[in-house]
Formats: C-alpha cells, sequence, structure tokens
C-alpha cells in the first residue's frame, strides 16, 4: 500500500477548474517533485493533501486514512504531515526555541524538561544550533525557511510537504535550504515537493511529476523525463525553465 | 490669580480625581471585554449576531456620548431600572468605550495573515491554541496603540458624567467653583491633573507594551 493515494480529486474555486481529476501514488521514502507552470494546480494539490483544502470529489488517503472523510482526527493527522511553506511562517513574536516546542508542547509529543533538548536536535539537523534564542526577525530568509523545516521535523511526520519553499528566497540562500532537504532526503523521508528548481528536482527526486491544466500530464524518473518528454506541453515547459 | 483659596478642596480634589480613575478604568475593563465578544461576534458566521454588533458600533459611535449617558441615567429608570449616578455613567462609558474597542480590536485580529493561521492548524494546534497562541499576541500589539490612545480619550470624558451629578473630578470642580469664585484657578488646577494622569497612563502603557510586546518588528 502506497503511504499516499490520491484518486481522482476535483477541486474548483468558484468556476475556475483547479483540479480536474489528479491521481498519485507515493511509496514511503519515495521522493516525488511536482513541476508544471503556475496555475497548474501543484500547490492546490499539497494543500489539499494536508486538507487545507476541501477537495470536491475524489479522495486523498494517507497512511490508508481517508483525509477528507475524517475532519475530527484532523489534528492528530497534521501531526503526521509536515508542511513548509514559500514564506516561512514563523511565528514572529516567538523565539526559534518557542517555534519548534509550542506544537510538541501543546500537542503532548514532548514535556517542559525535554522541549529544549528536542529544538537543540531538530536545529541542529538544520544546522542552525546557534540560533536557538535568536528571533526570526533576526535570521535571513535562509535561515528562517530552516527553522521552519525543524518546526516540522520537531513533530516527527511520516510525510513532508514542500511548496516553492525556496522561491521567496535570494539566489544565494536557496543552496543552504536545497542542502537541508537533501539530507532529509538520503534519511529516507517520504517527501512531495512543488519546485521550481530543476536542478534539484533532477537531481534528489525519485520521480518527477509535470502537472498541466489541473491534471497529471505526464510522470517519470528524471532522467527519462528531462532527457525524452513524451508531451510537447512538458517539453515546452522544460526548454523555458532551463 | 490666587490658588490659595482652592487648598482647602484638596482632599475633594483628590476624591474627584479618584473617581475620574475609577470610573476610567471600570469602563475600559467592561469595555475591551465588549470588544474582544464583538470582534469574535464580527468575524464570526452567525449573521444576524453581526448585524447586532454592526448596528451597535454605528448606534454608539454615531450619537453624542453625552446623550449616551443621560439615556441609561434618566430613561431606563423609566422601564424599572435605576441606577446611581456612577454606576450609569460606568455602563454609558463602557458600551462607549466598547463600540470603538470592537473595531481597534476586530482590525488587530485582522491584521494577522491568514497564513499564520494555516502554519498552526499545520502542526496539528486545535483553533483555541491557534487563536490564543499564534493570533492573539500579535494582534494585541497591532492593536495596542489605538486602545491606549482610546483609553485617554475615554478618561477625559469620564467628563461628561458630571452632568449626572457623578462625584468625578469636573463636578467637583464645579462645586469648587461656586464655592470660590475663582474660575481660572479652578479650571487650571483640574486642566493640570487631567493633562497629569493622561500624561501618566501613556509612560505607564509605553513601559507595559515595551514589556509585553518584545519581539522586533517586521523590517
Amino acid at each position: 500500500m502506497a503511504l499516499v493515494e490520491i484518486r481522482d480529486i476535483h477541486k474548483k474555486f468558484g468556476r475556475v477548474d483547479v483540479l480536474k481529476g489528479v491521481s498519485l501514488d507515493v511509496e514511503e521514502g519515495e521522493i516525488v517533485t511536482i513541476i508544471g507552470r503556475s496555475g497548474s494546480g501543484k500547490s492546490t494539490l499539497l494543500r489539499c493533501i494536508n486538507a487545507l483544502e476541501t477537495v470536491d470529489a475524489g479522495e486523498i488517503r494517507v497512511e490508508g486514512e481517508r483525509v477528507h472523510a475524517r475532519m475530527r482526527d484532523l489534528k492528530q493527522f497534521r501531526q503526521r504531515v509536515g508542511i513548509v511553506f514559500q514564506a516561512f511562517n514563523l511565528f514572529p513574536h516567538l523565539k526559534v526555541e518557542r517555534n519548534i516546542t509550542l506544537a510538541p508542547l501543546l500537542t503532548g509529543r514532548t514535556d517542559k524538561t525535554k522541549a529544549r533538548a528536542l529544538a537543540e536536535d531538530v536545529l541542529a539537523s538544520v544546522g542552525l544550533a546557534d540560533k536557538i534564542d535568536a528571533w526570526p526577525e533576526q535570521l535571513s530568509g535562509g535561515q528562517q525557511q530552516r527553522v521552519a523545516i525543524a518546526r516540522c521535523l520537531a513533530m516527527a511526520p511520516h510525510l513532508m510537504l514542500f511548496d516553492e519553499v525556496t522561491s521567496a528566497l535570494d539566489p544565494e540562500l536557496v543552496g543552504e535550504v536545497l542542502k537541508v532537504m537533501e539530507a532529509m532526503a538520503r534519511q529516507g523521508m517520504t517527501m512531495i515537493l512543488v519546485t521550481h528548481e530543476m536542478g534539484f528536482a533532477r537531481n534528489v527526486a525519485d520521480r518527477i511529476v509535470f502537472m498541466h491544466q489541473g491534471r497529471v500530464w505526464e510522470q517519470g524518473p528524471p532522467a527519462k523525463l528531462f532527457a525524452n518528454p513524451e508531451t510537447p506541453e512538458l517539453a515546452s515547459f522544460i526548454a523555458s525553465a532551463k | 490669580m490666587n490658588f490659595l483659596p482652592l487648598w482647602r478642596y484638596q482632599n475633594q480634589l483628590i476624591d474627584g480625581a479618584i473617581v475620574t480613575l475609577e470610573l476610567t478604568v471600570v469602563a475600559a475593563l467592561f469595555g475591551i471585554l465588549i470588544g474582544v465578544a464583538g470582534a469574535v461576534a464580527l468575524n464570526g458566521r452567525i449573521a444576524p449576531l453581526r448585524w447586532l454588533v454592526r448596528g451597535y458600533i454605528e448606534l454608539f459611535r454615531n450619537t453624542p456620548s453625552l446623550i449616551q449617558i443621560f439615556i441609561v441615567f434618566f430613561v431606563l429608570p423609566t422601564f424599572g431600572l435605576k441606577l446611581p449616578a456612577f454606576e450609569a455613567a460606568c455602563v454609558a462609558l463602557s458600551l462607549y468605550f466598547g463600540a470603538y474597542s470592537v473595531e481597534i480590536i476586530r482590525s488587530g485580529l485582522d491584521s494577522i495573515p491568514r497564513s499564520q493561521v494555516e502554519a498552526g492548524q499545520c502542526l496539528g494546534l486545535s483553533g483555541w491554541q491557534v487563536f490564543r497562541h499564534i493570533v492573539l499576541p500579535p494582534a494585541l500589539r497591532n492593536a495596542y496603540p489605538a486602545v491606549t490612545s482610546q483609553f485617554v480619550l475615554l478618561l477625559l470624558g469620564t467628563s461628561l458624567a458630571s452632568q449626572v451629578a457623578a462625584d468625578e473630578l469636573f463636578h467637583v470642580a464645579g462645586f469648587i467653583e461656586s464655592r470660590t469664585y475663582r474660575s481660572f484657578e479652578v479650571y487650571a488646577v483640574i486642566c493640570a491633573v487631567y493633562f497629569a494622569m493622561a500624561m501618566a497612563f501613556k509612560a505607564l502603557f509605553a513601559l507595559v507594551g515595551a514589556a509585553a510586546f518584545r519581539w522586533p518588528r517586521r523590517r
């Protein structure tokens, strides 16, 4: 059984069909990168997986559980699925340590005596152990994004979703975030990424999914997809991304 | 100009200033409670409640607060609710302060980006936990300057309670003036007292704000 099973989901915003029957499986430990033009439905798909958006039809299962049918268990479900956003979304009024430990403490995953050690652990894994007492506003964009990743890791998720996490960063800061994600990939984390970083997608992903007009247009291993796109839409997209 | 005749009324002036402070603090506390409840209702899903709160805001922000005090003190007794002057002024000023607080607190809550709420939800927090730990602290910071300004306006506005004979500072001043005929001296003194109280509150709010909202502002 795949860790994530997406079956024929449809999603409309008003009259706009954003997702028009998307189906996708993601195996445990797999790294799937979703690429496509703006408006192709990539981010909406990620938000549907984490139930930030409802779906109009179809179903999504994560670890066998139907996401949108079990709204009462949504809090527990979200503790197992981390999501990192383009805009970091750190809580500006909380220091880095509290940003990381807030959810583990409030959800009972850790207690006060172990919270600081947990923050130190996850910060070390993203190379920011020395920033534990900083305010988010005192960090660079890349550092804030790494803290956002650490904040998710503190919940020990089974699946990580990344929504264009490098798009808001200055070019010189992109590398430090991608390195952290590569390290997570090596450790076997199941990851679904929406990204415009074609180099990263090519080198790290197990599978590339190209979305176009709200559908999965083409998918396959990076080497095959980038070398021999089967559809003119993907060929054109790859050419424009170079 | 001779301030000496006022000296024997110093206790009345102090008592009047204390009543003014009590009126201000009580009205502000109830007004903020009304403000939070009204802001939550305005952002809520129950349409009749939203209309009710909206009607309340418009009514109290677009009518003179002196008339509001008169209605509570002179009109409510005809419906069987008779309140002493101080309590009547408290009720009217709480409703007046509450009407402004609703909008101020709501704008504070609305200033928090939706993405902050989503980030909290995505960490598995409940709606209350997200509100309490993620939305409320920065919303309060954003609303704080406007709430404190409104508080000072409320302090100055308590002088209206003199018109229903509440024993606050302005009412005491009228009494002293009628006994001493020293209009300039009496009103100069209470003007200085109001000014001192307003400046003291401003300084206090600045200290409280600096202690409570320590995180750096967004660049």
